[in-house]
């Protein structure tokens, strides 16, 4: 079910990383039913993890959110009140100017509800980045008046939309996200088509991300889409370009589900028999670096709520060097063997 | 010695059943992964007779794999309900159509 304040706002025990992270090391992989996943990467012949080519640069926005969503791994709500500053964006843009990355990420929350989130999209656009990402959760674009015009806002600036929708039927998403969540999602989707997402010719790409409502995993990326994309258009008249199967990693909201439904075990084996080495090879640690709301900087997004950051003399963006950080070896935990169960999972859906 | 017949972790041993046999074992597991595959049925179709079948079958093993990988396929609670009384319904069909037997063997015996 949704939930309605934060673990933060609830002083629970998991919402300190570290607390997480020690529950991650303790139980079936102390026992040791189940390998480390350092153990499992050393065992394939994948350690250590390193950096590859740069592609994707990823900011944190900051972890307040209209929603408060059972499975988010980032522990957002309208009670976070970590924000990116105009300074920090600042910092920023000037990493943006001269990044090697192509793609430009940017994730919250809900980024929309960042103060200076329209003056940081503007500035953003004219590095001329390839790929400029906005995550957003569709349902703050009705949230409030204010935000209506966000599908013209991202079509001025041609910004890539990624948006979620766990499911193509009311009953999961709403269980998942909260109550009207999907009526909400369907509309800010329509309102998305109407403004040129999705529309031949366009050029104004929209993906779907999709992940599971639940203890399990997601299925084959390319069988979801063919069900999301024929429910979406009979039922809703709603066209969209790709959809990304996500896995839920146990952190989080998503750990305190699994923990409280007596799930965590057999979802932990259920994504240690799904190991892929291949995903490993892809795995998005390896193309990405996190920046959170305050500038510090991350293997990626799951680091950044586990608080690891990355293993390199430069840690803040206000000291960021692609060269140096490329030496770096990412940091790993037991979480990390939800990115590499099956296909693989990442920000942009299944890797392998 | 174990309480209970059924455990549910000895689900995830499923594969030690080729330690004592390897060859069968593994005949048997590479048979059941072909089967599953996408083919003239989808996947998500054979999950659901997979479903139906074991309700009949009445597998507890079978029919907590087959609920999760029909919830993994996006297959709907309606779905799988009606999957089951498929199942159902050839299971009592088969139960009531050897009333007809009993009805022969009873006009066979009846002056």
């Amino acid at each position: 079910m949704a939930l309605l304040k934060s673990l933060s706002a609830r002083k629970d025990d998991l919402s300190k990383p570290e607390n997480q992270l020690t529950f991650l090391s303790n139980g079936v992989f102390k026992k040791g039913e189940l390998p480390l996943f350092k153990d499992k990467i050393a065992e394939t012949g994948n350690a250590p993890l390193k950096p590859k080519k740069l592609e994707i640069l990823q900011l944190n926005l900051g972890y307040m959110c209209n929603q408060v969503c059972s499975h988010c791994h980032v522990d957002a709500g309208p009670d976070r009140k970590e924000i990116m500053t105009k300074e920090t964006m600042e910092q920023c843009l000037e990493v943006i100017k001269t990044t090697k990355a192509h793609t430009l990420d940017l994730t919250g929350g809900a980024p929309e509800m960042n103060p200076n989130f329209r003056w940081f999209v503007e500035e953003a656009s004219k590095a001329g980045i390839k790929d400029f990402i906005v995550r957003s959760n569709l349902t703050i674009i009705l949230a409030n008046k204010k935000y209506h015009d966000l599908p013209e806002f991202f079509k001025k600036y041609k910004v890539h939309v990624v948006s979620s929708l766990p499911f193509y039927k009311r009953e999961k998403t709403d269980k998942q996200r909260g109550n009207g969540v999907f009526d909400k999602s369907i509309k800010a989707l329509q309102m998305l088509n109407a403004a040129g997402y999705a529309q031949p010719g366009t050029n104004l790409k929209l993906d779907l991300v999709y992940n599971p409502a639940g203890a399990f995993l997601p299925t084959n990326q390319e069988a979801l889409q063919k069900d999301f994309k024929k429910a979406l258009k009979e039922d809703f008249n709603i066209d969209f370009d790709n959809l990304f199967a996500i896995t839920n990693l146990p952190i989080s909201r998503f750990l305190e589900y699994l923990i409280a439904s007596e799930n965590y075990e057999d979802y932990m084996y259920a994504l240690v028999e799904a190991y892929n080495p291949a995903a490993v090879e892809s795995v998005m640690c390896t193309n990405t670096i996190s920046v959170s709301w305050d500038g510090w900087l991350y293997d990626c997004d799951f680091n950044q709520m586990l608080a690891l950051k990355v293993d390199s003399k430069v840690q803040h963006i206000s000291e960021y060097n692609e060269d140096l950080l490329s030496n770096r070896e990412i940091r790993i935990s037991q979480h990390c063997y939800g990115c590499t169960a099956g296909a693989g999972s990442s920000c942009q859906g299944t890797v392998a | 010695m174990a309480k209970t017949y059924y455990n549910p972790d000895d689900l995830r041993k499923f594969g030690k059943i080729t330690e004592w046999s390897e060859e069968l074992g593994a005949k048997f597991f590479d048979y059941y992964e072909k089967v599953f595959e996408e083919g003239a049925l989808s996947a998500r179709e054979k999950s659901l007779i997979a479903l139906a079948v074991s309700h009949v079958v009445k597998c507890p093993y079978c029919i907590d794999a087959y609920t999760k990988d029909g919830l993994q396929k996006g297959i709907t609670k309606e779905e799988m309900m009606e999957a089951v009384h498929t199942g159902a319904a050839i299971e009592s069909g088969a139960t009531l159509v050897h009333g007809v037997q009993m009805m022969n063997k009873y006009d066979k015996l009846s002056m």
